[in-house]
């Protein structure tokens, strides 16, 4: 009660002395020195309010004085000073009003006001108007995030105030920007309100549907059968439907004590156990209470000796019910304004529908460049050669290592990443090679035994990876350049890290185009690949290709290892991750066609992204539709998407 | 017919004879009943180990025999233990639950019951209600009828799409390792109704039985030993008579076969289901003595290291797969276990643990490489038989 006095008295003060225009800081300071003294978050308002409301130019200083616990009050007279410690432990005060030093003071004739964070908060509140006009363009801008974060009525005013004298053109952009929201929030003037909202309807920003879906919140009425409620009804809710059940509209009756309160099972049986006697419940024996029947009749027998409370049956309820109509109701009065900004949400929703197809299609883009280069590889030693290679993931792990290693000797990303790449390809075309001079030459028309072969490679080579460098992941950091984002606008964006890969991807496949349609050695695989031994007989020596196939599809692995590690971890196990995709890939794609793997990428991240779309909190389920689909899909097109014809198919 | 039949194969009888034998040694050794030299932990792996002898079997019956390479049986192997997993986990929770429910001041209904079974059993992915799936939990006859029916229905209606498209060699085999891919994920999701990646546990527990594990491991052990004999005996009566010449063609040249008038899909499908229903019947056996099944038991991996088992033991003769799974499967655990001695070669130590799977895929390459008869090409050594038996 006190309190209230205080501030009713205080609020009279500020009216007072605004209306007569005080003249020094001193002075407004003085009239609510009692409140400032007092330094207590429930009464302080007003007295921040005549500070910055004063019109005074110099109360910036006063507030971020006040702030910063570096205003002291003088005990002798009770007037305020900034004070500054002196290395002597006096304190050296200067006035607000022109900066003129007072003189210095011992520590105990001054008093410090330390206000609290619940205070400072406040004060920063009533300090942002100074800071819209600030000098500095960069307190502009932190002001301007300051409102948007925590938007208040008080503060349109002088946001509006801070517009015309706006020089910095993308301030300004901000500034009319966040005007526009906080008008449509908090103007007074209804026909400005919904001015604001449709001139803006329609707007992709996160924050036009954040500051819409306020004005748009309900809540729950009801009203009896033949009335209206008097407020801005949403819609009429039906009990029973999805929106309201049946016990959660009987509920908000019962909180309005107009219904008899529900005997839950609990109760009954609460009232049940608070009855047992000698063994019975009325003429009930405890051990018959063991169905549901027997124990409503039990307890209606309680009911019937005045026990417990009657039953509300299921007619009961529905009798309750169709007395009464239910609604949602905005919180926001106004019809007009819910009209508009239920409007312009909708029309804002349709077109982030649109971006965020738009995205869905950059995200299963970048996805399938990843499978794309995950599965070029293989393409080359599985597609051209035949050769099922199992360790293919062990080669893309290699690779990722590789990066890894060579990122713990040159600290600079970017140079490391160059080195990286040649370095990737060269470790894993000499292990291709190598695989394939000791392991897979012997084994070239028995293909299941070079795929359980490989598969003893892969386990090894994976066991050997975390014998060398542990379970944990290990790092590939990407170069600072590669962070962060393509924002196109606020819903669709793509990271960087997702570009560069894809146009890697681009870059592969040229690159496989060119080496097999414009090199000798192109010429000589699908020489090979078509028939070996008539290629022998053209001075063509087969096992040098083979080899040297091999390699090259090993080597891209690699390379595609040190991409996929800048954006997944490195693990030992990484190369299982991608392993059955990329097979799917290249069977999907087309044996033998690197068009096919293309579009057997295309096709399965294009698919696995629509299933995540539609399924979004579960990528789980949308790999598993996605292989049900590749086994329905292999019905219809047994040889993939683009298939080989004639005797190059062979069989 | 039936005499002839083993008269036909005397390695059968061999077979079934030395299993008895051993069945009997562990039995009087075990510490249920006899001596206790073999700990109750060992008889579950030796039992365990028979388990997996028999879906070797059934993998030796598909790839060594008709010559098609699942990666995939474990998947059956999995779906026939998650059947089993279920009736084991309701009566068992049932059980616990009504013992503490009768503690209450009112006797539990029926729906009480039921609830709280739910609640104890699906608690862990955020659920309490039971899943379509489980609506048959509480009946045995008819859980233990899914442990055939299940795997035999997925690899009939996956076998036909894939069998009619004629998916053949490792496209099938990448194919069939999809299949139990898309299934481990599938198991993953709290949303399968098969507790998502917590799995199955607590599967060690008969209901309704007070006799000490030591005792009950034996009657898995010995349920183990009669499933593989029988199946051995099944597949082996399979493959000698003309459908496994049919078969074999099949594996040898399939055109041929088709152009002599049979219908090779059927002749697949038949041992795809066969083998896949076998498969579900070890997983039933093999996982209430594991005492956990999870999603991760049908991933990828577990198939392929199946394969390996039989490329090792001898694929085309089952006595190689069933030598071969023992053989690989006991030492592994033998390996893994860090029993093994570590090797000091004075600058490093080799330590099993971390180089038995290196040891293990480089002598599965070399195996491949060198001896593509397996351990079973040993037997023809000593034998002094050129070529095998099949």
């Amino acid at each position: 009660m006190k309190f209230m006095f205080l501030a009713m008295l205080a609020a009279l003060f500020m009216t007072s002395f605004a209306s007569a225009q005080a003249t020094s800081v001193q002075e407004v300071l003085q009239s609510q020195r009692e409140l400032i003294e007092k330094s207590s978050r429930r009464t302080i308002g007003p007295a921040i309010d005549a500070i910055s409301e004063s019109g005074l130019p110099q109360m910036q200083t006063v507030l971020e004085a006040w702030q910063s616990k570096n205003m002291w009050q003088r005990k002798e007279d009770g007037l305020f000073f900034l004070g500054a410690k002196n290395e002597d432990g006096t304190y050296a005060l200067s006035d607000f009003e022109d900066g003129a030093a007072v003189g210095d003071f011992e520590k105990k004739a001054l008093k410090q006001l330390k206000p609290n964070s619940g205070i400072r908060a406040m004060i920063a509140t009533a300090l942002v108007q100074f800071q819209l006009s600030d000098p500095d363009p960069r307190k502009r801008a932190e002001a301007l995030s300051s409102i948007s974060r925590d938007p208040e009525a008080a503060l349109l005013a002088p946001l509006r105030a801070s517009i015309d004298g706006e020089k910095h053109t993308v301030i300004k952009a901000r500034k009319v920007r966040l005007e526009r929201l906080m008008t449509m929030a908090y103007d007074e003037n209804i026909t400005a309100r919904v001015a604001a909202i449709d001139e803006m309807a329609g707007d992709l920003g996160v924050d036009f549907r954040a500051t819409l879906n306020p004005i748009l919140t309900t809540t729950a009425v009801f009203s009896e059968a033949d009335e209206t409620p008097d407020a801005n009804i949403a819609r009429e809710l039906i009990p029973g439907d999805e929106a309201l059940s049946r016990v959660a509209a009987y509920d908000r009756l019962v909180a309005a004590e107009l219904a008899p309160t529900l005997i839950t099972k609990d109760m009954r049986d609460a009232a049940l156990e608070a009855n047992i006697d000698g063994g019975r419940v009325g003429s009930w024996p405890v051990a018959q209470l063991s169905t549901e029947g027997a124990r409503d009749e039990a307890y209606d027998a309680l009911v019937a000796e005045g026990l417990a409370d009657p039953r509300v049956t299921e007619d009961d309820v529905s009798e309750s019910l169709a007395a009464y109509r239910f609604y949602e109701a905005y919180t926001e009065p106004s019809v007009d304004v819910t009209t508009a900004a239920k409007a312009a949400l909708a029309k804002s929703e349709a077109r982030v529908a649109v971006s965020q197809a738009a995205d869905l299609g950059l995200d299963a883009l970048s996805l399938a460049s990843i499978y794309f280069l995950a599965a070029i590889g293989l393409a080359i030693t599985f597609g051209v050669m035949g050769v099922i290679n199992m360790a293919h993931g062990e080669f893309i792990m290699m690779g990722a290592y590789t990066g890894y290693v060579v990122q713990l000797f040159i600290p600079n990303h970017t140079a490391s990443i160059l080195v990286a790449v040649p370095l990737a390809f060269a470790v894993t075309f000499a292990a291709g090679v190598l695989l394939e001079r000791l392991v897979i030459r012997w084994l070239y028309h028995r293909p299941l035994e070079t795929l359980l072969a490989t598969f003893g490679v892969s386990i090894a080579l994976q066991q050997l990876a975390k014998n060398i460098f542990g379970t944990q992941a290990r790092p590939l950091t990407a170069p600072s350049w590669l962070d962060g984002a393509w924002m196109i606008n606020d819903v669709v964006s793509i990271s960087y890290i997702r570009i560069a890969i894809f146009i890697l991807a681009l870059i592969f496949l040229a690159l496989f185009l060119f080496i097999m349609k414009r090199t000798r050695l192109g010429l000589e695989t699908r020489a090979v690949t078509q028939n070996p031994r008539m290629a022998a007989s053209m001075g063509i020596n087969p096992d040098r290709v083979n080899m040297l196939t091999f390699g090259l599809g090993s080597g891209i692995a690699g390379i595609a290892g040190v991409a996929i590690g800048l954006f997944a971890k490195v693990t030992s196990e990484m190369g299982g991750d991608y392993i059955v995709q990329s097979f799917m890939t290249v069977v999907v794609g087309g044996v033998g066609n690197i068009w096919g793997t293309l579009a057997g990428a295309a096709m399965i991240g294009g698919f696995q992204k629509g299933v995540e779309w539609l399924n979004p909190s579960n990528t789980l389920a949308a790999q598993t539709y996605m292989i049900i689909f590749i086994i329905i899909f292999i019905q219809f097109r047994p040889r993939g998407i683009i298939a080989l014809k004639g005797r190059a198919a062979g069989d | 017919m039936e005499r002839s039949f083993i008269a036909r194969n005397p390695s059968v009888l061999v077979f079934l004879a030395i299993l008895a034998l051993f069945t009997l040694v562990v039995t009087v050794f075990a510490e249920g009943f006899g001596v206790g030299l073999i700990s109750t932990s060992f008889v579950k792996t030796l039992g365990k180990t028979l388990c997996l002898c028999l879906i070797a079997v059934a993998m030796d019956l598909i790839w060594g025999y008709a010559g098609i390479l699942s990666l995939g049986h474990f998947a059956f192997f999995g779906l026939g233990g998650y059947m089993v997993g279920m009736w084991l986990m309701y009566e068992r929770t049932k059980q616990i639950v009504e013992s503490s429910l009768s503690e209450g001041i009112l006797p539990p209904t029926p729906e009480e019951i039921e609830a709280a079974i739910g609640n104890q059993i699906f608690g862990v992915v955020g659920s309490n209600e039971f899943p379509v799936i489980w609506a048959f939990a509480d009946s045995f006859v008819l859980q233990m009828a899914f442990v055939v029916l299940v795997p035999g229905l997925l690899a009939l209606v996956f076998g036909w799409l894939a069998f009619r498209s004629r998916v053949t060699g490792v496209y099938l085999s990448i194919l069939t390792q999809a299949m139990t891919l898309g299934l481990s994920l599938y198991l993953f999701q709290n949303a399968s109704g098969l507790r998502g990646n917590n799995g199955l546990s607590g599967l060690q527990n008969l209901p309704g039985v007070t006799a000490p594990q030591s005792v009950v491991s034996l009657w898995f052990f010995w349920a183990s030993a009669l499933a593989l004999g029988v199946g051995y005996l099944l597949v082996a009566w399979v493959v000698s008579g003309k459908f496994g010449s049919v078969i074999r063609g099949i594996r040898d040249n399939e055109a041929r076969v088709r152009f002599l008038g049979y219908s090779v899909e059927s002749y697949k499908l038949a041992v795809f289901t066969l083998t896949a229903c076998i498969a579900g019947i070890a997983g039933a056996l093999y996982y209430p003595q594991a005492g956990i099944i999870n999603p991760a038991e049908v991933a990828p991996i577990a198939s392929i290291y199946l394969a390996v088992w039989v490329a090792i033991g001898g694929r085309g003769r089952l006595y190689g797969a069933v030598i071969g799974t023992a053989f690989v499967s006991l030492v592994s655990s033998w390996f893994t276990g860090g029993q093994a001695p570590n090797v000091n070669l004075g600058f490093y130590t080799i330590k099993w643990v971390d180089w038995w799977l290196i040891l293990l895929g480089l002598s599965f390459v070399l195996v491949t490489l060198y001896a593509p008869k397996g351990m079973g090409g040993l037997v023809d050594l000593i034998t002094r038989k050129k070529g095998s038996d099949i």
